[in-house]
């Protein structure tokens, strides 16, 4: 091909040929993206399918509208004008948790809505991944000592990526959904952690004193979850 | 001061002044003792005269707000207090202490006097333990039912397990999920924690007759992560300081002031004039970030509309908060405040910093003009909020209401202009109120109001740019361990963006405090969520909970 030739605008019989070779050839930034570096010149690619499911869920995140404190308002930053958590495939917030993949942990969680935090979660289909967004939910953050605040998001779910910071800066937020996605992509699942507090019957319970007093006002089939406060960290 | 309204000046200055000792005299037998807070005189009266005497002093006396109960635990009693103050005239306050014994600790409720007294005994008994006789509805509100002690009196013990149930909400369609047996219509609905138009984890219980809200209870306490017991365990210069950032997260550097203004006047500290000044353009700022987002998410709540709006309001909050960071370094949590001052001057080069806050607020007026296009002028919008979630200003007064949900209402109360603090009373700005009651009304408070603040931050630049050179003091001299005298009680207020917030502090001699309260504006206002909405269709509920604009962070603590 000579160097003056200008495809698109001289005669139209060339065009497709033109753009077919320059495809080929790899000239030019425009025909080079990600993906077809990765499809090639060919319409057809080989892959593992399981390889492609990962980056396909990499690629197309749905999050949960989940707002719980203070970091929050800055996720809203992240999703919204300047920062636009959409340009990194991840900024559809769905209200419903049974369609979202992600959930990220805005804030502190206190002993009242660990439990509902919990069954959100558990709603979400598999598979589901977790961000944990600032100090509150790597440790309780400031509130660590209050006698409400569950100690980490991580005792109740199990989280894949801490973003600390109180709040982080949704820089650093969209870095943390980058680095979730890059872990997807590679087919890395998150460690599986032990978590002390699980929801449970009522019934199931240890019989011990605090259990004992409660038995007349909690039914035996509630769902219940047991806070044994000096076992946190 | 503005110039437009000097008749209402007169009129508040003419609200009748009764000295202590006639007010001792007015309450006759029920007073067994008198203490001196360094805001007001208080009465100690009997634990069975609440009602008699808060009525007494309601009418006969004007006292006609009830801005805060707190309550304490001594070594040797319990304590409730009433904090009391005129709507016309804030400055005018007084505190009624009602002690009850350690063993059984009963007092009289003030519900039947204050509609408000509801929620701050409630939360009175969660935390603390005391119980309220004649309390319509008194169990916990911000802890779960099921929680054993109360985590404010002295002999909790924080590391004795809980357990806290979820209760299975059932199939709200199932025969017996129906409220009120088997015959009625009515059909139990679930709105939040979790859900995008309560503003955080506000759980609201409805009963639903039909599409209409028969009856409301907001549920509380999803975010109660122990902002009280945090600031009693920190210590007054330093500690405490970061945590009035995180009541009101969507303008936070107003209640930082809260806590400053109470412990200057606990330990009796001057701010420099220059530092009220940086102070009051700060807190400005920061009242405009919370305004846009209360606009940009009412928007949300009223369209569904996750787009356009909402970007708009986001757009001038992220001006707002670069500025800020310019001042403080942080995007959200200014911790800006000093006891004595402020933390540090302007940026350098100041001229910079000028010019982009002047800019911003020359940008303002057109962008304003955008959000009456998008929203307020919008027919749709008006046939959703106009009308509806109606709250009459003498409903508005009975809950404590305050702030852009009261004057949204007609009631022409702000902490700014009548109690005054920082450099508000040298400016030129307006109070903005609006008489329509209803949703729409608090909008337009609202978005008045930023203009207002924009009136403020404009003067304030002008003030700091022609400052004397070597009069640029930020903070006085406070000494490094501050240990306020023992046993001194003070309680203030400021206007933060959703109204009053307000500081209890008693001192022990050390240097923590030993009761730390914080009355929050949005904890008042979101009572007066069920007079609002009862018998109003849902979306209109989900509507006046906007209008409300309520920061979970701040109504939890």
């Amino acid at each position: 091909m000579s160097s003056d030739n200008r495809p698109f605008i001289t005669d139209d019989s060339k065009v497709l040929t033109d753009t077919r070779d320059a495809r080929m050839a790899g000239q030019g930034d425009r025909f080079n993206s990600k993906l077809r570096e990765a499809f090639g010149s060919s319409p057809f690619i080989l892959t593992k399918f399981d390889k492609f499911m990962n980056w396909v869920r990499g690629s197309s995140m749905f999050m949960l509208q989940f707002g719980i404190a203070c970091c929050s308002i800055e996720m809203m930053h992240t999703y919204s004008v300047k920062h636009d958590l959409d340009r990194f495939h991840a900024g559809v917030p769905r209200a419903s948790p049974r369609q979202a993949d992600v959930i990220i942990v805005p804030g502190t969680i206190v002993s009242k809505f660990a439990p509902r935090m919990k069954r959100v979660y558990d709603q979400m289909p598999e598979p589901k991944f977790v961000v944990g967004m600032g100090s509150c939910t790597i440790s309780g953050g400031p509130f660590q000592e209050g006698y409400n605040v569950v100690k980490g998001a991580e005792e109740v779910i199990p989280v894949d990526i801490h973003v600390p910071g109180c709040p982080p800066r949704p820089e650093a937020l969209v870095y943390g959904v980058a680095k979730l996605q890059e872990r997807i992509a590679n087919g890395e699942s998150s460690p599986v952690t032990v978590k002390p507090y699980e929801l449970e019957q009522f019934s199931d319970l240890d019989r011990d004193e605090v259990v004992q007093k409660l038995a007349d006002q909690i039914d035996e089939d509630d769902l219940v979850m047991r806070y044994n406060w000096s076992d946190s960290p | 001061m503005s110039l437009e309204r000097p008749d209402e000046r007169e009129e508040e200055t003419a609200v009748e002044e009764r000295s202590a000792d006639e007010i001792g005299e007015l309450l006759g037998d029920n007073v067994i003792g008198r203490e001196e807070h360094i805001n007001a005189p208080a009465y100690v009266i009997r634990p069975d005269a609440v009602q008699e005497t808060l009525s007494t002093l309601k009418s006969e006396a004007g006292y006609d707000h009830l801005s805060c109960v707190t309550a304490q635990e001594y070594e040797d009693r319990y304590e409730s207090i009433y904090h009391l103050k005129k709507y016309d005239d804030p400055t005018q306050e007084v505190s009624v202490v009602v002690p009850t014994d350690r063993e059984n600790p009963v007092s009289e409720s003030a519900e039947p006097v204050f509609r408000t007294a509801d929620w701050h005994e409630r939360e009175a008994y969660d935390l603390v333990g005391i119980e309220y006789d004649d309390h319509p509805d008194l169990r916990r509100i911000l802890l779960p039912d099921t929680w054993q002690g109360h985590p404010l009196s002295r002999d909790y013990d924080q590391n004795r397990p809980q357990v806290v149930t979820l209760r299975e909400h059932a199939n709200p369609l199932q025969e017996d999920y129906k409220a009120g047996g088997q015959d009625s219509d009515t059909m139990l609905l679930n709105i939040g924690p979790h859900h995008p138009a309560t503003h955080g984890v506000l759980h609201v219980e409805t009963v639903l007759d039909g599409e209409q809200v028969a009856n409301i209870d907001p549920d509380i306490g999803y975010l109660h992560r122990c902002e009280e017991q945090m600031c009693q365990n920190g210590t007054y210069r330093h500690q405490i300081m970061p945590y009035p950032d995180r009541w009101d997260y969507t303008a936070n550097m107003p209640n930082e002031w809260a806590y400053a203004r109470a412990a200057e006047a606990l330990a009796d500290i001057d701010v420099p004039e220059y530092a009220q000044v940086l102070r009051t353009m700060g807190s400005e700022l920061s009242r405009m970030t919370g305004h846009f987002l209360a606009l940009s998410t009412f928007a949300l709540d009223v369209y569904g509309d996750f787009s356009a709006i909402f970007m708009y309001g986001m757009r001038d909050r992220e001006k707002a908060q670069n500025i800020l960071e310019d001042l403080t370094g942080q995007r959200m949590m200014y911790n800006y405040f000093r006891l004595g001052g402020v933390v540090w001057d302007l940026p350098e080069p100041r001229e910079e910093f000028f010019e982009k806050t002047r800019d911003f607020l020359e940008d303002l007026p057109q962008a304003l003009e955008e959000y009456h296009d998008l929203i307020s002028a919008n027919e749709i919008l008006q046939m959703r909020t106009v009308d509806t979630g109606v709250l009459p200003p003498e409903v508005a007064k009975e809950y404590g209401a305050t702030g852009p949900v009261a004057r949204g209402s007609g009631v022409d109360y702000d902490l700014r202009r009548d109690d005054p603090y920082g450099y508000y009373d040298e400016l030129d700005w307006d109070v903005v109120t609006e008489d329509g009651c209803d949703n729409y009304s608090r909008l337009l408070v609202r978005m008045r109001e930023v203009e207002e603040s924009a009136k403020i931050v404009g003067q304030c630049i002008d003030l700091l740019e022609e400052w004397p050179e070597d009069d640029r003091t930020i903070q006085s001299n406070v000494p490094r361990t501050l240990k306020p005298d023992d046993d001194t009680e003070v309680y203030r207020a400021v206007e933060n963006a959703k109204g009053e917030l307000g500081v209890y502090i008693r001192a022990d001699g050390t240097d923590k405090p030993a009761r730390f309260k914080i009355r929050s504006p949005c904890f008042s206002n979101l009572q007066t969520l069920p007079e609002m909405s009862t018998g109003e269709y849902v979306p209109d509920m989900i509507a006046s909970l906007g209008s409300l604009d309520v920061v979970l962070g701040e109504v939890d603590r």
